[in-house]
Order: C-alpha cells, then structure tokens, then sequence
C-alpha cells in the first residue's frame, strides 16, 4: 500500500538525512576518533574531569524546569479560564518576547541584574540596601545578582517558559467541557474537578512543555555565558570550548555531545514511560 | 408513587435577551418517566440544564421536594445526568468511571467495590470492568455513563438525548433497556429528546416544547390522541391538518359537507383545526367515498403504504395497506372517531399539508419525478 503522494516526502526525507543523520553520524565518527583519525575510547575516559560540569547542567536545568513548571501550569490553568479576547491579549504578550532575538534579550537582562543595573538602581533608591546593611551589619552598595547560578537560572526561565505554557495550556484548552461538569454532577467541587479530571487529563501537555524546557536549557551556552559569566561552566560551554575556543579538541566535544544526547534520550523514554504508566497503572 | 418531587414554576430564561425559555410550569412526580419532547432549540436541553443546576433561570424557581434550588451548584444536588456524548472520563477504566461519584464521597472501598458491580450487572456490564472506555462501543459506553450516574442512587436520573448517537437497532434495545432500569431502580427519569417514537415508548409523561413554552403535556396516549394544537399533531406521528367549522357538537364541515364525529364543546360555527391521521383514513371504491380524490404518489414502506391524495387541492397522507396506483380516482372514508377538533392556534395553518412534504417525502418525489422522467411520462 504504497501512498500516491509519498514522493511530496522525498525533499523532507533528503532535509532530514542531510541535516538530521548526518550530523549524528559525523558526531558518533569523531567521538571514536583521536586528533590522528584511528579509533579511541579516550575521548570517554577524559570525561571523568568534567562530572562536575555534567551534574551541574542537570541540576541547573532541572531547577528551571521545575520553575517554568510551577509557573507556566497555573498560568495555562487560568489563561484557559477567561474569555477570548482575554487569552488572545496574554498569548500576543507570552509570544513577544520570541519575536526578539534570543541574544538580545537575554543580554537585556544584563542591563537589568547589573550591580549598577536597573534593579541595583531601584533597590537603592528605594532603601533596600540600606536597610539590608543594617539588618545584617554588611556594607553592599549593590546585590550581586550577574554572574550567579541564580540569573542563569532567571535567563532559562525566562526564555524557556513560553515553550511550557503553549503545550499546557493547549491541552486545557482542548478540554472536553462536559467532562467537567459530569465531574461536577456526580459530586466534585471546583478542587476536586482539578485534581481527578483537569490535572491527570493535562499531564500529556505538561510532559511535552518539561520535554521543550528541559532539553534546551541542559544544552544551553548562550545563557550561561551571558549572565553566568563564564564562572558557571555548563556543558553548552565546554563543548563549545572544544570546537571554537582556546581548548581546541573536537573528538572530545562529540564524545560530551554524545554523551549529554544519549542521558537527554533516556531521561526521555523514562518520563514518558512515566507518562504511559499513569494510564496503565489504571488499566491494572 | 405520585407524590411530587421537582416543580418548576413560571421559569424563564434568557440568553442575551433572546427568551429561549417562557414561563415553564411543570411539576414532575417521583418515580416518573418524564419526557421532554420538542425539535432543536425549542428549550429542552435548557429546562434539563437548569433542573441539573448547570444553568441559572434568569427567572421563576425551581423546587425540589419543596424547597428551592435555584442556586444549589450541582455536585449538591440528589440528581445526577446522563450526557449526549455521554462524557466518560478518558483516563479512567470503566470501574473507576463507574466508581468515580461514589470515590468523591468517601464511600468505603469494599462498597465501593460492591456496588459498582452491581451497576454494571444491571446495565449489563459484567466483565468490562478494567476495559479502557476508548475501547467500547457507542452502547457499551452509553451503558458505563447510565451506570455511572445511578451508582450515586440519585433521586432523579436527567438523560440528554442519550441515544442520538446510536443506530436504528441498539437505540430500539436501549429503549426498552432504559425503561427496565427506570422501573427497576424505581426512580424518576427526566428524557430530553426529539425523537418522538423514544418519547412515545418509554414515558409516563411527554412534555411536548416549542419555542420555549410548553405545547401540551400528557400521557403519550393522550397527546398522540388528542393533540391540543396544530404542532402537536404534526409533531407526533403524521397528521392531515385542515381547515374547518364546527356547526354543532358532532358535527364538523369542510369541503362544505359536514361529517359526524364525536368531539364537542365549541362555539356554533367556530372556525377549527381539524386532525386526521393518515391511519384512520380508509380508500374505498368512489361511489361509497365522503370525498373524491386523485392518488399522486405512492410510497412503499414496508408494513403499509404511504399514499398521496390530492383531495380539492390538499394533498392528503393516508396510510393503508391496500395499493392504489398513481393517477387513480379514489373515495376516502372517515369514521366520526377519526375526526379530531382542535381550537385554531398560532400553529393553525402551518403544518398538516402533504403538498409541501416533509423532507423524507420530498426525497421520495424527486426520485419518481425522474423515475417518471426517464420512463417518458408526460404530465
């Protein structure tokens, strides 16, 4: 049963082998290779230096996962609760910011953290400062915000919630509403109906939204170079390091990219898995 | 047995100054089986709505063993509904559908077990405990939300065309289904629907609705037999609706003749709506005929056949199960008993004539209209 209208595929096909397989390909390659082309495992043995950078990517990654996550849900939640014209002004707003370069604003936020910056400005005008010096017998003239975990966190979430409240709050959106009120007809308040029919029949869409953030930000570069300063190294930065910077050793950078793929892919299936056993779990 | 259970009084509704409900009065006793019967948008689903709580009237109350629940939410309320798509919850298996009211009031497990398994002994459900509902048939899944409503044991089942989905057969079933649980629960049904062979089956009551105000209400005996007005009667079951004048009580004319029947109670010469339906007209030879006709079409319909007869201009459904071909002169006879008078309504006028058909009839005239074409029938 072959369909009439494969040969429409061909160009995807050819795009997906030329942009998608042979990149793996050429990555798997090198991450086998030394700098003189015979094979090696070395490139994975040299990885052992950089568990540090490895756990803290994850946990960085997973602290703005989380964040989005408690953020994004209750915003979908209620976006999906108001009238039109309501959810088309907040959807214009949460899609703005993504018709600005992903640079840009994010080195916006440079201008706002610095210890001179926008906030800092505030925070002493305002006597903030002041009055956390005299609280705690410290002498800041600034908080120091740039160049902390705490702002490349800001700076994943900040340019990673839009991808969790899209898939959220078009699952809620899609919602049967008669569900809802046979919910309520056989009994449950507005609590209950969240908790045993809106939540279980949304958790499709939360999977994906952790899936879009999750995986940029544990492979992010840009961020942490901008408002981390280079002083947190994430593994975006040392694979970078190896193909453009001062560390030039691009069979190592395929052998950490490959690495941090395969963890990304099984953190994947398991938390899909997770996904299925929710529905299984019922079935038994 | 009668006791009154839910009574709605002088209940309105309005959405967006569109009055889509006009003062209701209706009372609904307990153990009943009640039917709202009326075409689309005439405000049955919204009476059904405001009984089950998901509406507020916009006017007039509504009691429940005589006290008032307008503003009782509906997870408060000893009444539990039965959708049109039913709205089984996707994530959960029939048990926990079945089981999901009972698991909101913190019935103890083992009850829980016991009596979700009784329910769906009753709906015929044994065995289909774990299945996921995705997987079930339109039927089955009707079942799983009929027994999902009356595991709660509410006072009150409210059922929203709940067999608009099936085919011809399992609706037949479900019918005769439904009626069993209701007399075996022993507890009252309000059925919303259009159809109205279902309402005719299975109710105590038929409500019959158009336009937001109730047309008639009665047992399905009375209002097949004696429709109040010219919508009821074309409503339920075919009905040849003519103009006519009531001379005294027995006596009726039209087609300036006067024919006896056995209704009464009008003004001298009171202009009337007169009822005959198709099946209490009989096709004798022309010369023992009340009137003369011409047959104009004829439709086979399996247990009789549907004949056309242009009498003076009106065109006459009659249903016999003797054939008369097409283009034959035919007497029509009428006993006094198939007369039924009707005071003149709004409704006067607008139904009861079989030159306009209805649109099964219209597809079955353009089929023998080319039929006629194609065989080189000149008219």
């Amino acid at each position: 049963m072959k369909n009439k209208l494969s040969r429409f595929a061909v160009p995807y096909e050819v795009w997906m082998a030329l942009f998608v397989v042979a990149p793996i390909v050429i990555m798997v390659f090198y991450a086998f290779s030394s700098a003189e082309g015979g094979f090696t495992l070395s490139n994975f043995v040299k990885m052992g230096d950089y568990t540090e950078v490895f756990l803290r990517s994850f946990e960085l990654a997973l602290i703005a996962t989380a964040i989005c996550l408690l953020i994004g849900y209750p915003v979908s939640y209620f976006m999906s609760r108001e009238g039109a014209s309501f959810r088309r002004t907040a959807m214009v707003l949460i899609m703005l910011p993504m018709w600005m370069n992903f640079l840009l604003r994010t080195y916006s936020w440079i201008t706002i953290l610095d210890n001179n910056g926008l906030l800092n400005q505030l925070f002493g005008k305002i006597g903030l400062i002041a009055l956390y010096n005299n609280l705690t017998g410290s002498e800041l003239t600034y908080f120091p915000m740039m160049n902390t975990q705490g702002a490349v966190v800001l700076g994943m979430v900040y340019n990673y919630l839009p991808f969790m409240i899209l898939p959220i709050y078009s699952v809620i959106i899609k919602l049967d509403h008669s569900l809802l009120e046979a919910a309520r007809d056989l009994g449950a308040n507005s609590a209950t109906v969240f908790r045993k029919v809106i939540l279980p029949l949304s958790l499709p869409g939360v999977l994906s939204g952790i899936t879009m953030v999750f995986v940029p930000s544990v492979s992010t570069f840009a961020i942490s170079q901008m408002l981390g300063g280079g002083t947190e190294l994430l593994l975006g930065d040392l694979i970078e390091r190896q193909f453009l910077g001062g560390a030039y050793n691009p069979q190592l950078g395929a052998a950490i990219s490959l690495v941090m793929m395969v963890i990304v892919v099984v953190c994947m299936v398991v938390m899909n898995r997770f996904g299925e056993g929710e529905e299984q779990a019922v079935m038994l | 047995m009668s006791k009154e259970l839910i009574r709605l009084h002088d209940l309105c509704m309005a959405f967006d100054d569109e009055l889509v409900l006009d003062h209701i009065n209706l009372y609904i006793n307990d153990s009943e089986f009640l039917t709202l019967l009326g075409p689309s948008g005439c405000g049955k689903t919204t009476t059904l709505r405001i009984i089950g709580g998901f509406t507020t009237p916009t006017g007039g109350d509504v009691t429940f063993d005589g006290v008032r629940i307008n503003d009782v939410p509906p997870h408060k309320r000893q009444i539990n509904t039965v959708f049109q798509k039913y709205a089984l919850f996707p994530h959960l298996d029939v048990f926990e559908n079945v089981a999901f009211g009972l698991r909101i009031a913190k019935i103890p497990a083992p009850e829980i077990e016991q009596r979700v398994m009784e329910m769906l002994e009753v709906v015929s459900l044994k065995g289909f405990e774990r299945r996921r509902v995705d997987q079930l048939s339109g039927g089955q899944q009707q079942r799983v939300a009929i027994a999902r409503a009356l595991v709660n044991r509410p006072k009150v089942l409210l059922l929203d065309e709940p067999l608009g989905a099936l085919d011809l057969r399992l609706r037949k079933d479900m019918q005769i289904e439904l009626k069993r649980i209701q007399q075996q629960m022993g507890i009252t049904f309000i059925y919303v629907t259009h159809d109205q062979e279902e309402a005719l089956t299975m109710s105590d009551t038929v409500v019959v609705m158009d336009k937001g105000r109730i047309q008639q209400i009665g047992t399905p005996e009375d209002i097949y037999n004696e429709p109040k007005n010219a919508f009821v009667a074309d409503f339920i079951g075919e009905s040849n609706i003519l103009n006519g004048t009531m001379v005294r009580d027995g006596v009726v004319r039209m087609y300036r003749r006067e024919f006896p029947c056995v209704d009464g109670g009008f003004a001298p010469n009171e202009p009337v709506d007169v009822v005959i339906r198709p099946e209490d007209i009989d096709i004798v030879p022309v010369e023992q005929g009340q009137l003369v006709g011409t047959v104009t079409n004829v439709t086979f319909k399996g247990m009789q056949y549907d004949i056309i007869v242009d009498l003076g201009g009106f065109k006459w459904l009659i249903q016999t199960t003797d054939h008369s071909p097409v283009g034959a002169q035919v007497g029509v006879k009428i006993d006094p008993d198939g007369f039924h008078i009707m005071k003149k309504s709004e409704y006067s006028g607008l139904f009861g004539d079989y030159s306009s058909y209805s649109e099964e009839y219209e597809e079955l005239a353009d089929v023998s209209a080319l039929e006629e074409e194609e065989s080189g029938d000149e008219e």
